[in-house]
C-alpha cells in the first residue's frame, strides 16, 4: 500500500523522531510512504485563535499539497480533528476548496486509526516491558474516536503493564494560545494531569497528539520527574526493535 | 447600574486559583454531579436520541419564538394572568417593582431564578424598602453571605459545609453543627416563617408552555411550590427563550434536564403553575404576572450562527465537565452566567465583545462541554466563533494580529516555512540547554514559568526525509 505522510508543523520542527518512528512502524507493515514537500501547517493555530482569513490562506496551500495523494497518514490527531471539523466551515463559500477539503478529509487517517482501520493491524509484534498509562487527547478522543485503536494496539504489546489514568477525559491544559494567554489556568490544569500520571506509578505516559504530550512532558521535566512521555508510534517502534 | 468587574479575566482567574477551599468544594461537587450524569446515561440506552429530540424541539421553538411567545401571552391572558414584556433589565425591574408597590408588598419570597440575578432584582427591591428572602437553600446561603451564584444549578457550589455552618451560626446567634441535617433544619425553620408572612412571591421559570400558559418549576426543595402558592401575588420571571410549545415537549425536556444536571430521573418537585386562583380553589396566588425578559436575547436570536445558544436548557452539564471551570470556579468568569454557556451568551447579553468576549479565552476548546450538552449545542465551536467575531470587531491585541499575519506570510509557502524553521532553530540556541528551553522572555515566559519547552530539532523531519528515505 502507498500512503503520504502529513507530518504537521509541530512534529516536523520539534519531534522529527516521532515522524521517523511512524515511518519505521508503517514500513514494517509493508506501506510505501511518500512525503509531499509542499505541506507546511494545517492552519489550526490561526483557526482556533479566530484568525480565519489567515487560516484559510495557509489551509489552501496545505490542501493543494496533498492533491495527488491517495491516502494520507498523520501522527497528530488534533490537527486532523481540526481539519475535519473546520475546513468545511472555513470553505463554506468556496466550492472548489470545499470539495477539495472534503476529499482530503476522506483520505486522511490518524496513525493509530490507520493501523487498525486501514491496515487491519492490531498486533505489530512489539514487546515493551514497562508500566504504561495513556493520556487521551481531547479532539482525537471526541472527534476521531482514537481511544479504541490505542487500546487495541497496546493490548497486543507483550509485557506491557497498562495502568489506567484517573480523570482520563480531562484536558491537559494545552489549548494552543491558551497556554500562554491564560498561563495560570493552564498550569493548574497540567498540574492536575501530571499529579494523576504520577499517581499511576507508570514509567511511560503514551498519547496520540504531540501538543498535549509536549505540554505534559514540559511540566514533568520542570518538576524533575522521571516518567517518559512517548507518542504511540515511538512506543510501538521501540517495542518492535527489542 | 454597572456590574462589570474591575479585573480582567486572567487576573480574576489568578485570584481564584489561590482559593483552595473553593477549588476543593467545586471539584468535589462537579465530580459527583458528572458521575451521576454518567450513571443516568448508562441507565437510559437511547440517551443520544433523547438529546437529538431535545435539540429538535428547542430549535423549532427558538426558530419560531415570535409565534410561541404570542401564543403564550394569549394563553396566560385567557386564564386571567398578566403578561409583561421587558426589553431591558431596567424595564424588568421597573415592571416588578410596580407590581409589588401596587399590592403594597413588604416581604418578597423568592425561589431560585437566574434571570432575576441577571436583572439584579434583589438590590432594586430592597432599595424600594422591601425585604427580600431567598428560599432556595443555596440562594439563602448566598444571600446571607452577600455573594452571587457561581453555578447555575448549584449556586453555592463554591462553599463547603463548615463555611455554611459558620454563616448560619451567626444568624441564629448560636452554634449550628456543620452537618447537613442540622443545616437544612435551621434553614427550613427560618424560611417557613417567612413563607407564611410573604405577600409577594417571585419565581423564575424553567419552561413556560405556550398552548396552555402554564409555568413549570423544577426544584429539589419544594420551595418554588410554596413561593408560587402561599403569597397573594405571584410574579414569574422568564428569559424570553424559556418557552416550549406543549406539555409533550416539556416531557422530553424534563427527561433531559434533571438527568444532565444532577443525574436524577426527576427532581423531587416539578411544579406547574396554571393561572391564578379561581373562586372555588383553596390555594394559589390570586394575582399572576409573567414577566418576559429580552435583555439582549434578541441579539442572539438575530444572529444565525449564535442563535442556537438560546436552545440551552440551563442544565449546567457544561459547567460540570469544563476543565477550566474546575480550576477557577464560577466567580472568576465575572458574569452572571459562567461556564462554557456563559462565555458564549454574555458578550451578546451585555452587548460588549471587547470586555466580555474575553471569556472566550477561558477555554482550551477541549469540547467536553459540547459532548455533554443536553441539547447538543456545539459550545466549543461557538467559543472559537466568539474569538473570530471579536477579532472582526477589532478587539484584539495589535501584536497578536501582527503575529498571525507574519505566520500566514511564512507558513503559506514551503520555502518561507523552511526558512522560518531554520531561523527558529538558530535563534533559540542561546536559550537551549539539554534539548529544552527552561526560561524565556514574554510571551514565551507564560509557557516556561511552569513548563520546559522542547527545543526545535536540529534537523526537521523533512530534512531527514530528504537525506534518509527519499
Amino acid at each position: 500500500m502507498k500512503a503520504s505522510i502529513f507530518i504537521t508543523c509541530i512534529c516536523d520542527s520539534m519531534f522529527p523522531r516521532v515522524g521517523e518512528a511512524m515511518v519505521r512502524v508503517l514500513e514494517r507493515q509493508g506501506v510505501s510512504l511518500d512525503f509531499p514537500p509542499g505541506q507546511t501547517c494545517c492552519g489550526q493555530p490561526a483557526l482556533s485563535s479566530g484568525y480565519w482569513d489567515d487560516a484559510r490562506e495557509v489551509a489552501k496551500g496545505f490542501i493543494d499539497s496533498f492533491h495527488a495523494s491517495e491516502i494520507i497518514v498523520t501522527p497528530a490527531g488534533s490537527c486532523l480533528a481540526a481539519i475535519k471539523e473546520f475546513y468545511p466551515v472555513l470553505f463554506e463559500k468556496d466550492p472548489k476548496y470545499l470539495d477539495r477539503s472534503k476529499e482530503l478529509i476522506r483520505k486522511t487517517h490518524e496513525f493509530s486509526e490507520f493501523l487498525v482501520e486501514v491496515l487491519q493491524v492490531t498486533n505489530v509484534n512489539a514487546s515493551f516491558p514497562y508500566k504504561v498509562t495513556y493520556h487521551s487527547s481531547c479532539h482525537p478522543r471526541r472527534f476521531l474516536g482514537v481511544d479504541k485503536y490505542v487500546y487495541a494496539l497496546l493490548k497486543n504489546v507483550e509485557k506491557l503493564d497498562f495502568i489506567p489514568l484517573a480523570h482520563e477525559e480531562q484536558c491537559c491544559g494545552f489549548g494552543g494560545t491558551f497556554s500562554v494567554k491564560m498561563p495560570e489556568i493552564s498550569e493548574s490544569m497540567v498540574n492536575a494531569k501530571v499529579a494523576d500520571i504520577l499517581a499511576t506509578g507508570a514509567d511511560v505516559v503514551v498519547g496520540t497528539d504531540l501538543s498535549c504530550l509536549m505540554n505534559i512532558d514540559g511540566r514533568l521535566r520542570k518538576q524533575g520527574a522521571k516518567v517518559r512521555v512517548m507518542h504511540i508510534a515511538e512506543l510501538l517502534d521501540e517495542g518492535m526493535r527489542t | 447600574m454597572s456590574h462589570k468587574p474591575t479585573l480582567h479575566l486572567r487576573d480574576r482567574a489568578r485570584k481564584a486559583i489561590k482559593d483552595e477551599p473553593m477549588r476543593k468544594a467545586v471539584q468535589k461537587a462537579v465530580d459527583r454531579l458528572s458521575g451521576n450524569r454518567e450513571k443516568a446515561q448508562i441507565e437510559l440506552p437511547s440517551w443520544d436520541d433523547w438529546r437529538e429530540q431535545g435539540k429538535r424541539i428547542r430549535k423549532h421553538t427558538v426558530d419560531h419564538l415570535d409565534y410561541y411567545l404570542g401564543q403564550l401571552s394569549e394563553s396566560v391572558r385567557n386564564k386571567g394572568g398578566h403578561i409583561h414584556f421587558a426589553q431591558t433589565a431596567e424595564e424588568a425591574r421597573r415592571v416588578i417593582i410596580d407590581i409589588c408597590k401596587k399590592n403594597n408588598g413588604k416581604l418578597v419570597a423568592k425561589s431560585k431564578s437566574m434571570v432575576t440575578e441577571e436583572i439584579h432584582l434583589n438590590p432594586a427591591l430592597e432599595k424600594e424598602g422591601m425585604e427580600v428572602i431567598e428560599t432556595d437553600l443555596a440562594e439563602y446561603i448566598l444571600q446571607l453571605a452577600g455573594e452571587t451564584p457561581s453555578h447555575i444549578i448549584v449556586p453555592a457550589i463554591h462553599k463547603n459545609r463548615y463555611q455554611i455552618a459558620e454563616l448560619f451560626s451567626k444568624v441564629a446567634g448560636k452554634k449550628i453543627e456543620p452537618d447537613t441535617p442540622a443545616l437544612t433544619a435551621f434553614a427550613r425553620q427560618t424560611l417557613r416563617q417567612k413563607f407564611m408572612q410573604a405577600d409577594i412571591g417571585i419565581t423564575g421559570c424553567n419552561f413556560a408552555i405556550a398552548d396552555t400558559g402554564a409555568i413549570s418549576l423544577v426544584t429539589n426543595e419544594g420551595n418554588a411550590r410554596l413561593t408560587a402558592s402561599l403569597p397573594k401575588v405571584l410574579i414569574s420571571v422568564m428569559g424570553m427563550e424559556r418557552v416550549l410549545p406543549t406539555f409533550d415537549d416539556l416531557e422530553v425536556i424534563l427527561s433531559l434536564l434533571p438527568r444532565h444536571a444532577t443525574g436524577q430521573k426527576l427532581t423531587s418537585y416539578i411544579s406547574v403553575v396554571n393561572a391564578p386562583r379561581k373562586e372555588n380553589e383553596k390555594d394559589g396566588a390570586e394575582e399572576f404576572h409573567l414577566v418576559i425578559v429580552d435583555n439582549g436575547r434578541s441579539r442572539l436570536l438575530a444572529d444565525e450562527e449564535f442563535r442556537q445558544a438560546l436552545h440551552c436548557t440551563r442544565c449546567g452539564a457544561c459547567f460540570n465537565v469544563c476543565p477550566v471551570y474546575r480550576q477557577i470556579g464560577g466567580h472568576a468568569y465575572g458574569s452572571v452566567y459562567g461556564g462554557p454557556i456563559g462565555a458564549v451568551i454574555t458578550p451578546f447579553l451585555e452587548d460588549d465583545f471587547d470586555f466580555w468576549g474575553e471569556l472566550s479565552y477561558a477555554t482550551t476548546l477541549c469540547a467536553a462541554c459540547s459532548s455533554v450538552c443536553s441539547v447538543k449545542i456545539p459550545l466549543h465551536d461557538l467559543l472559537i466563533k466568539i474569538r473570530r467575531k471579536r477579532i472582526e470587531l477589532g478587539f484584539t491585541h495589535p501584536l497578536e494580529r501582527v503575529g498571525f499575519n507574519m505566520w500566514r506570510r511564512f507558513f503559506k509557502l514551503p520555502g518561507r516555512y523552511k526558512f522560518a524553521m531554520k531561523m527558529a532553530s538558530i535563534g533559540q540556541i542561546p536559550l537551549v540547554k539539554d534539548g529544552y528551553i527552561r526560561s524565556g522572555p514574554p510571551p514565551l515566559s507564560g509557557w516556561t514559568n511552569s513548563r520546559y519547552l522542547p527545543a526545535a530539532a536540529k534537523k526537521t523531519f523533512r530534512e531527514i526525509w530528504q537525506e534518509k528515505y527519499k
